[in-house]
């Protein structure tokens, strides 16, 4: 195994981090927010079950290891590039505090990267629509409606029971829906990486094409994400859990629960979706379904704009690093010198507003539930 | 090319797991709820008077709904692990 396939081996683990840390929201923003989990015991069972959940299935693994680009025509210097520019997406709306795709992050990293290098042709365009784009515009869709309709139905099966009694059990419910999305977020986003690293190892001849990801693969993407999930990315969370809406037990639990049954169902089939997205449909659905609940779409607004980015961004970013990373060495040390560069300065601006397992419920500074032009904070 | 069938299953599997999962729930936190009888709590959201269902009969069917709901998610997830 040559250096540069070590290296394009650590990136990937590196954007599985970011990947974990970024999508702690995903699964723990809205007990967090109920108070059904305390932080820091959520996003530790986070990482223990996004782990578990690695070992699942590996259906998405093989849509991105072997249908995504053409093996053939794709090198590890264009991996790389691709990975450096969804992991510098990923901490930019990070700092931003914005529940942007990760997924999305990763696959225009890749397209990008393979479009400047290798050229239109080296893309599966009929698999990038068909297993990954139409998927992610239907899946926060489905997500919402689902939420929307079993929000509203729990409220009106339990409007006439005490309040407490209905708290006191929904919330009791979230700690295991929670932990259901947790699961599934490790089955579906922890295979985006093992998908990655296979296809490396397809391109340089380690394995053959098609192959699963070999049980090294899945054991390190597994434990990359569930570090990552448990070191806990406060910023998002707080977005998600306080500041699209006042989110209630009943809620979270629909949420999340919906958002299971579509992670779940698509990661079994073999569709490479966005939980990101999955859980900020669910999380706006279950505020339409609330009686009286209503939704800052300002805040709304400033995650669909991200979400529109996202995918053009991290091409771009992608495209630029695999075009310095294939000039040769000296174009790779390059490239991971300016990651770790940037990583760093956002690192530190981060800290100067820091977000905290015991500051992510603080939400004194958030304008009333009806205000439609939230900043985003954090 | 897109797999349509696969996108409709994805979509109404999702919805029906989501509400039957919603659905038996609501009905084990309604069933169960029947063992806290507190007189002075206040009145339920809709305005109108506190569902009554005996202690038994409430836990009877908390338990069967949850027992239900555990199974769904349970099979779903055999499903994905079988494969």
């Amino acid at each position: 195994m040559s250096v540069l396939v070590i290296v394009v081996i650590v990136t990937a683990l590196v954007f599985d981090f970011t990947n974990g840390f970024h999508d702690t929201a995903n699964a723990m923003a809205t007990s967090i927010a109920t108070g059904a989990l305390r932080p820091r015991v959520a996003v530790l069972l986070a990482g223990a079950l996004n782990l578990i959940g690695a070992f699942l299935s590996v259906q998405v693994a093989l849509t991105i290891s072997s249908g995504l680009v053409d093996e053939a025509r794709i090198t590890p210097q264009i991996i790389f590039g691709g990975l450096v520019g969804a992991i510098l997406w990923n901490l930019l709306t990070w700092l931003g505090g914005l529940p942007s795709s990760s997924s999305h992050a990763l696959f225009g990293g890749l397209i990008g990267a393979t479009w400047v290098s290798a050229g239109s042709g080296a893309i599966h365009f009929s698999t990038v629509v068909g297993k990954i784009l139409v998927p992610l515009a239907l899946s926060p869709i489905v997500a919402g409606l689902a939420t929307l309709a079993a929000t509203a139905v729990a409220y009106r099966m339990t409007a006439r029971v005490d309040q407490r009694a209905v708290t006191r059990g929904f919330r009791t419910a979230q700690v295991v829906s929670a932990s259901m999305v947790a699961l599934a977020h490790g089955t579906n986003d922890a295979q985006k990486t093992m998908g990655v690293i296979t296809l490396t190892l397809i391109t340089v001849g380690l394995l053959p094409a098609y192959a699963a990801p070999p049980l090294w693969v899945v054991l390190l993407c597994g434990l990359a994400i569930a570090a990552g999930t448990a070191t806990g990315g406060w910023r998002i969370i707080r977005t998600l859990g306080h500041r699209v809406s006042d989110i209630q037990s009943t809620q979270g639990f629909t949420a999340e629960t919906a958002s299971t049954a579509v992670i779940l169902t698509s990661a079994h089939l073999g569709f490479a979706l966005s939980t990101t997205q999955v859980t900020t449909g669910a999380v706006l659905g279950s505020a339409a379904g609330r009686p009286g609940a209503t939704v800052r779409w300002g805040v709304a607004l400033e995650m669909v704009v991200a979400w529109l980015l996202t995918l053009p961004a991290a091409a771009a970013l992608g495209a630029l690093a695999a075009w310095t990373a294939s000039t040769g060495t000296v174009g790779t040390v390059v490239v991971a010198a300016v990651l770790a560069v940037l990583a760093a300065v956002i690192y530190r601006m981060s800290r100067r507003a820091p977000v905290t397992a015991a500051t992510v419920n603080e939400v004194r500074s958030l304008p009333p539930v009806a205000a439609t032009s939230a900043r985003t904070a954090a | 090319m897109i797999n349509w069938l696969s996108l409709l299953t994805v979509q109404l599997v999702s919805i029906g797991a989501t509400l039957a999962v919603v659905v038996l729930v609501s009905l084990a936190v309604t069933g169960l709820s029947a063992r806290h009888v507190d007189h002075d709590a206040p009145a339920s959201i809709s305005g109108r008077h506190p569902l009554t269902v005996s202690a038994r009969s409430g836990a009877v069917v908390g338990v069967t709904s949850l027992v239900l709901a555990a199974a769904i998610v349970l099979f779903g997830l055999w499903q994905i692990v079988a494969r």
